[in-house]
């Protein structure tokens, strides 16, 4: 294989894995942050858990990773999931806790039931910061990856900067380290714009 | 304008504070009845518990002692049949002037060309015909207030409880909303519960005012407005029965 041909087969593989691993994150992240940021009671079951979790860093599970599902893609998307899931809960019970409570009130009195005031207050009213969740989500979910297959993988852009660390190739590890960079820009400019779309009317 | 639309029949509200267990009395005995059709407006000093009363009967609060009708029915809860006009208008930025007007109809499932149809046309009464895809954030203080208005209105309530919808805007602007509102309420003829700290506004727009008393609040005296409309802010009688309500107020406020 030439090395153009490695180095763009790496990135799409770590590619692969952080969508998937982000997808997950941010379904089950927004989901979980609405249930927190909506409900007291379900605050006060959940958030002591939350925060039990959260600070242990993705690298620690990494081990824990490797033991459940062995080598390559599963753990991978196990701790980019990790990584990404804090923050998007987070900012999503930060957002729903925010909804101001005259829109919900002013919703009530036009008869809105509370399922229409959660989906058609609380959530477009947390969006803002739902999205910055999923940013800095899709940023520590990159950086996990690359963690993860330093470690715990055979293939991948982590793989790759630490295997020719081994035999010697600063240049390539340097081009992997690059490219990590390169993405993680890349992803970081595409959500933006995502959100640029969904919260245009916070612009003018 | 016979039969009695709302009526408010001793209503207490206490409130318990967050620290401390103290209770607060935001309403004492509170008693008033409106008709159909009619405009009421309430004055009193800040902190007389104006907003409390239109939140109570909008639903979103409940009385301590005491019981709201409307129509004869207890109000327990919030429903499209009163429709509420905040001060800072509480439209949702995320939606442009259709969605915030036709959230209503929405909500209620009403179906898609009919809720339209109904947006439209509220948004042509309150003068903003052709301004539907517009965002709140595009809007002036004045427009967000109509769209407010708007938005009550496509329920097609049968009471319209207002609180100092035109507190924010300038002198200019109120005076033309209060023209306005004048004209959609002649058109429709709902009844109006119309919360200002304004005595000139009150006297410019209600049939009747209602003078509260600092905290906790309770009805003070009961001014029928005897003009007949168009007023003129000018005229003798309405000089005297401001100067009058006037000095009603600044007893309760000493």
């Amino acid at each position: 294989m030439t090395w153009a041909g490695e180095l763009m087969g790496n990135t799409l593989i770590s590619l692969w894995r952080v969508i998937v691993g982000f997808a997950l994150a941010a379904v089950t992240g927004v989901m979980l942050g609405i249930i927190i940021g909506w409900w007291r009671n379900a605050r006060d079951l959940l958030e002591p858990i939350v925060e039990i979790l959260r600070p242990i860093p993705p690298l620690a599970w990494i081990p824990l990773a490797m033991l459940w599902f062995g080598l390559g893609f599963k753990p991978a998307v196990f701790l980019i999931w990790l990584g990404a899931f804090f923050p998007i809960v987070l900012n999503t019970v930060l957002g729903m806790e925010n909804t101001p409570h005259k829109l919900t009130e002013v919703a009530r009195t036009l008869g809105a039931g509370p399922w229409q005031v959660l989906f058609k207050v609380g959530v477009p009213s947390a969006a803002p910061s739902i999205m910055a969740g999923l940013r800095i989500g899709i940023g520590i979910g990159w950086m996990c990856l690359v963690a993860a297959e330093l470690t715990g993988s055979n293939s991948g852009l982590g793989y790759m900067i630490m295997y020719y660390y081994s035999t010697m190739e600063a240049s390539k590890t340097v081009a992997g380290m690059l490219m990590i960079g390169i993405v993680g820009f890349l992803m970081f400019i595409g959500l933006k714009k995502l959100e640029d779309k969904i919260l245009f009317w916070k612009a003018a | 304008m016979s039969s009695q639309k709302l009526i408010i029949d001793g209503v207490t509200k206490t409130f318990l504070e967050k620290k401390g267990g103290k209770s607060t009395v935001a309403l004492r005995d509170f008693n008033l009845a409106v008709a159909d059709g009619e405009f009421v407006c309430l004055v009193g000093p800040s902190g007389c518990g104006k907003t409390t009363l239109l939140k109570l009967i909008a639903g979103l609060e409940q009385a301590s002692s005491g019981s709201i009708y409307l129509d004869g029915k207890p109000v327990t809860a919030p429903g499209p049949e009163r429709g509420l006009v905040f001060q800072d208008f509480a439209l949702f930025p995320w939606r442009d002037v259709t969605g915030n007007v036709a959230f209503g109809p929405e909500v209620l499932k009403v179906p898609i060309a009919e809720r339209l149809r109904t947006a439209r046309q509220c948004i042509e009464l309150v003068g903003l015909a052709g301004s539907g895809h517009k965002y709140p954030s595009e809007l002036s203080g004045g427009m967000q207030q109509r769209v407010a208005i708007a938005r009550a209105l496509a329920n097609n309530p049968q009471l319209l409880l207002m609180d100092e919808p035109f507190g924010s805007l300038d002198a200019q602007t109120r005076n033309q909303m209060q023209n306005e509102l004048l004209r959609i309420w002649q058109d429709n003829k709902k009844a109006v519960v119309f919360v200002t700290h304004s005595v000139e506004e009150a006297v410019y727009l209600s049939n009747r005012v209602v003078v509260m008393t600092g905290s906790p609040g309770t009805v003070k005296q009961v001014y029928p407005v005897g003009l007949s409309y168009p007023r003129s802010r000018a005229d003798h009688g309405f000089v005297s029965l401001r100067e009058e309500i006037t000095d009603c107020m600044a007893e309760e406020c000493r």
